[in-house]
């Protein structure tokens, strides 16, 4: 079994960045002019590293497969980001981040990064305000904060309802200047197809331009992958069309170990699905769980009724509703973090109480009215008026005057790459940023937290990381991949693999294919799994795979715009991804954060801890094709915080 | 909400690349709930074609919830469809009838060339931005995000600029095809606050040299921008954005 | 093209005025006649005038051409029923009829004015042209009459429409607009619109009327 040195500095949690900073080797000026960087992803980690990078003196080269990077699905985060600045006076301390964001993912996530992550938190802000972003501010000149979930402090930093979308504009904004200054080579269109190693380090990587097809290869001295999450596996999701896991998955076959599939989040408020021909799922923001009141109806047949339309929200009650989150949880009531409320939910709609008019009644109410009565409608409309009016415009329906209806929704993947302290996974030169790594958010990640885990890795954490690994590669020079076989090679792989799928011409299409793939996802590796279930997953999925295999469907040419050859790619990897995560999910066999077995829950319906056999991060490592993959344990060690039963009823 | 199907004919622009000349194609589509997105629409429509295996139409799309800017279909004469306020992944074929025939066509800009059938190059806005759309600040280094209060107006001002989401419509429904909105939007945003004041006639100046240079038309004010934008950007961002060129211009 | 057409904005009302004395009386008109032809002030802003009015012809030829050349391929189906007037969208073809009015204008009166043979009044001592006759002889002349004043009334319907935009766009062009100065311009436009379209047509109603 390989040892995973997670290389965490020596010290306290407290001294620990600022210890690795003071140690650490630099690059200096003159030299990092001849080291080159690859990033792949222009969303919050990869596009404020491509920028910072390139500030420090970096050639970097960017990639993105959409037609600019202010396209990346960073942009859609809604809600806001946390910062430990602590502007209203409510208690909050960089200490306190941390222990909530490590309480929050269920004690699964590494205690050294997270308390880092906490400490960058305020640059961030900082940072943000000065790149002219405009975060909401009080009359008085100074920001707002807001509250999310898992918290009892007001630490979240906002910008309306489009947080992500500003966030992402302002990294976008550093990132065009140093494109305009020729510090950053520019690839739109352009998608990953292979990680190039030579001598066992990452130099490259093989591509395809998506307009004409063309394969090429570009070395760099360091490869970064800010390539996002891989929840795209259900089909439905609220990630974007095109958001995919291929390029960690290529980086798992080429060896980098592939930490905590089974971990991703479902989250609780998305508008629920109504059809079969369905192409995504869209997130009403965290937020509104400050101001709205989640229910179901108390009574089984007032549920029954609205599903047939014959009864109306409105016409119940107070006492005939049932506001579960509040009933069940005191302390943060409808606050409770994602994984919480999620399976709350399930457990309502389970139970008969769903009010949706779909085959499974899968839906509960959001709703504003309390709110409205206590602050005024125009109140409501400043903080949430476009997410209301986007909820109208895909529902046809008021929510000022209806309750919402939501139900979970598949959402982010806190499993990822496996990395290091210094973001490196387990191929030297190969890093991992933001969602596209496993390391912060444990087994649940709290609202607010992945915006400010893909700054902090992009502007703060990786800029320094990545020069302590390309300190030594001074003296190597650039490489020409025309003259290596190293890149000819995997050029060629890439080749074929196409080559294969185009050959197959099969009747099936992509779409069906990956639905398929999604539905087994959602029923036996989504919010509730058992031992039965995960393995007639395993099973269903490697059917799925010789199904697709064996009679995929893609028109069109390869060297050419060809936009079901790029999904076939993206969705042969998403099967693979499904297999792995059904085999990590059953691994674990206890319940924690957002996974969930059946096997292990508490008398009143919570996730039930085995810290004594699983407080450990698994990390997959790659054996082969027709190989099952080895799983090495990367031990989890509570020193900063003591290790308990996590408790949303009580402060 | 009652949920119904319609049977639709869509006419389409197919042009195989950049090279190549296009027409329209004729597609009918039947039993469309009147539930389902406009995008999704399209999803049908392709799958069926695939079936036939037929090449499917390309179009550009992402997030499908209204704001990465990548969907971009000029839909019966209306950048985004007919409904105001929205993206064409937020459009809803509730919008339409039965037994109609919907006209979808690429954004027709010179500066913004069709790479294939419904899909344009729209780098033009990446060069415009480059040249200016920014604060020039290294990353760290910053002083506190409190040390400068901002008026919540300039704040809130500043937001409602920078809730662009780069998508083109507005060029796309300009008669004279000018990316005026776009950059205004820009320079607006960052011409209300404090840390963006400090270049903005540089900005301005730069930003617009660009947008003539690749191509755009010039703005005539007719302001059907603003009500095809799906932010509904206002028209006094393009005010603001002519102070500063004039400003600019002026300060030589 | 804002400021020229700021500038000819300044001169529509000037001259509406000057013209309105035809309805006083023939003398009135003449003296004001006069005092055009002769006023220092107004001898310097003649030639800025026609540099003004050529700034703009040649201003709005050069930047329509770019934006024809900006869209290669035409939609093939447009609808801007409801997100722009009409005017707005067709202000090179609006600006074409009054410049066409403006030729016909500029050789029937400037150029006889100028350079032509004119009949002479003495009005309180002082010898000064009949531009009064002048005037009233192109709308009541017959059937040549009636031509010319629908010619004149539907170039100013024309220039009403074309100032209907016209105004809050300048403005809008030299950066003098926001939300609320926006709605004010737009009002205070169509009112001068009206104005100056309403005032001119009066006047070959006038003669051919009563």
């Amino acid at each position: 079994m390989t040892k995973l040195n997670s290389k965490i500095p020596e010290g306290l949690i407290k001294d620990k960045w600022a210890n690795y900073k003071a140690h650490q080797n630099l690059v200096n000026p003159a030299n990092k002019r001849k080291l080159d960087v690859i990033i792949v992803g222009t969303g919050l980690a990869g596009g404020a590293a491509a920028a910072s990078l390139a500030e420090l003196g970096f050639k970097v080269k960017n990639f993105c497969y959409q037609d600019s990077p202010r396209r990346a699905h960073s942009i859609a985060a809604q809600g806001g980001i946390n910062a430990a600045k602590n502007y209203p006076n409510d208690g909050d301390t960089v200490y306190r981040l941390f222990y909530d964001t490590i309480k929050g993912g269920d004690y699964r996530a590494r205690e050294a990064n997270v308390y880092r992550l906490a400490e960058v938190s305020n640059d961030i802000i900082d940072q943000a305000t000065a790149q002219g972003v405009p975060f909401a501010r009080e009359y008085g000149g100074l920001l707002d904060n807001r509250s999310f979930g898992g918290a009892l402090v007001s630490r979240t930093f906002y910008a309306r309802g489009q947080t992500g979308q500003q966030l992402l504009l302002g990294a976008y904004s550093a990132l065009s200047r140093q494109i305009g200054l020729g510090n950053v080579e520019m690839y739109n269109r352009t998608e990953l197809m292979d990680i190039v190693i030579v001598d066992g380090r990452a130099r490259g990587i093989v591509t395809r331009n998506l307009i004409t097809g063309k394969i090429e290869s570009h070395f760099a001295h360091a490869v970064v992958l800010g390539t996002g999450g891989y929840v795209n596996t259900y089909f439905l999701s609220t990630n974007a069309m095109g958001s995919n896991g291929s390029a960690s998955w290529k980086a798992y076959k080429k060896g980098a170990f592939f930490a905590n599939p089974s971990f991703v989040q479902i989250h609780p408020t998305a508008i629920p699905q109504h059809g079969d021909f369905q192409s995504k799922l869209t997130l009403m923001s965290e937020s509104l769980r400050n101001d709205g009141r989640i229910w179901v109806p108390a009574k089984i047949e007032d549920a029954k009724a609205i599903r047939e339309g014959k009864l109306h929200p409105n016409d119940i009650t107070d006492e005939n509703r049932d506001f579960y989150l509040e009933r069940r949880y005191p302390a943060f009531g409808n606050l409770v973090p994602r994984d919480v409320a999620a399976r709350a939910a399930k457990e309502r709609t389970d139970a008969g109480f769903g009010i949706e008019s779909n085959p499974t009644g899968e839906g509960v109410y959001l709703d504003f009215k309390y709110a409205i009565e206590r602050l005024g409608k125009d109140v409501i409309e400043a903080r949430y008026g476009n997410l209301f009016q986007m909820y109208e415009k895909i529902t046809d329906e008021n929510p000022y005057e209806n309750p919402m209806k939501i139900f979970p929704a598949l959402h982010y993947a806190m499993g990822g790459t496996w990395v290091d302290y210094e973001l490196q996974t387990t191929i030297p030169g190969l890093f991992s940023i933001g969602e596209a790594n496993f390391s912060d958010h444990g087994a649940n990640r709290l609202g607010a937290s992945a915006l400010m885990q893909g700054l902090a890795d992009g502007y703060f954490v990786l800029p320094y990381t990545i020069q302590n690994y390309l300190a030594y590669e001074i003296n190597n020079p650039r490489l020409d991949p025309k003259e290596h076989k190293e890149f000819q090679d995997a050029e060629n792989d890439v080749k074929s693999h196409i080559d294969k799928l185009m050959n197959i011409k099969g009747n099936t299409t992509v779409d069906t294919i990956h639905k398929k793939l999604g539905k087994v996802m959602w029923n036996k590796v989504g919010m509730a799994r058992s031992e039965k279930g995960l393995k007639e997953a395993i099973t269903e999925i490697q059917q799925i795979k010789k199904d697709f295999w064996s009679d995929v469907k893609i028109p069109g040419e390869v060297n050419t715009l060809n936009v079901e050859l790029e999904k076939a790619n993206r969705v042969a990897d998403f099967i693979e991804i499904g297999e792995l995560m059904a085999r990590d999910a059953l691994d674990r066999n206890e319940s924690c954060g957002g996974h969930f077995r059946l096997e292990h829950i508490t008398e009143d319906g919570e996730a039930l801890r085995r810290d004594d056999k699983y407080m450990y991060v698994s990390a997959w490592e790659y054996k082969g094709e027709n190989t099952e993959p080895e799983l090495h344990k990367e031990e989890l060690k509570y020193e900063a915080i003591e290790v308990k039963t996590r408790n949303y009823k009580t402060a | 909400m009652a949920s119904k199907t319609i049977n639709i004919k869509v006419k389409v622009w197919r042009q195989k690349d950049s090279n190549t000349k296009g027409n329209f194609e004729t597609y009918e589509l039947s039993d469309i709930s009147t539930d389902s997105s406009f995008l999704e629409m399209m999803d049908v429509m392709n799958e069926n074609l695939v079936e036939e295996g037929k090449d499917p139409v390309a179009f550009d799309h992402d997030c499908r919830e209204g704001i990465c800017g990548m969907c971009s279909l000029f839909i019966n004469g209306h950048a985004h469809g007919p409904d105001t306020l929205i993206t064409t992944c937020q459009l809803h074929m509730r919008k339409f009838t039965d037994g109609q025939t919907i006209t979808i066509e690429p954004w027709r800009v010179g500066s913004f060339p069709v790479i294939k059938d419904l899909m344009v190059d729209r780098t033009a806005y990446e060069q415009i931005m480059q040249s200016g759309g920014f604060v020039s600040i290294n990353t760290g280094g910053v002083p506190d995000a409190n040390a400068i209060p901002i008026p919540k107006e300039d704040s809130d001002e500043a937001m409602d600029a920078a809730s662009c989401i780069g998508c083109g419509a507005c060029v796309a429904t300009c008669k004279n095809s000018s990316a005026m909105l776009f950059v205004a939007a820009k320079v607006s945003q960052l011409a209300l606050l404090p840390q963006g004041k400090i270049e903005g006639a540089k900005r301005a100046k730069n930003m617009i040299a660009k947008m003539d240079e690749l191509g755009f038309g010039n703005c005539s004010n007719t302001g059907a921008c603003e009500m095809e934008c799906p932010k509904g950007i206002s028209l006094a961002h393009i005010a603001r954005l002519n102070r500063e060129f004039l400003v600019a211009n002026v300060k030589g | 093209m804002s400021v020229s057409g700021l500038f000819l904005i300044v001169f529509l009302a000037v001259h509406l005025v000057a013209n309105i004395f035809l309805l006083v009386s023939p003398d009135a008109f003449n003296i004001s006649a006069h005092f055009m032809g002769t006023n220092p002030i107004i001898q310097i802003m003649q030639p800025l005038l026609g540099a003004g009015f050529l700034l703009h012809i040649i201003y709005s030829f050069i930047i329509q051409l770019q934006n024809w050349k900006s869209r290669p391929v035409k939609y093939n189906k447009v609808d801007q029923k409801e997100s722009s007037t009409w005017a707005s969208r067709n202000m090179i073809w609006l600006g074409l009829v009054v410049f066409g009015f403006l030729t016909i204008h500029v050789i029937n009166f400037f150029w006889v004015v100028k350079f032509g043979h004119m009949e002479h009044v003495i009005i309180d001592g002082v010898k000064m042209e009949d531009s009064y006759t002048l005037v009233v002889s192109l709308f009541t002349d017959g059937v040549l009459g009636y031509v010319y004043s629908s010619i004149y009334i539907i170039s100013f319907i024309a220039l009403g429409l074309h100032l209907h935009h016209a105004l809050w766009s300048a403005f809008q062009t030299i950066g003098f607009s926001n939300d609320a100065w926006r709605k004010r311009l737009t009002v205070v436009g169509d009112i001068y619109a009206i104005v100056i379209a309403a005032g001119f047509t009066i006047i070959p109603l006038y003669f051919l009327l009563f």
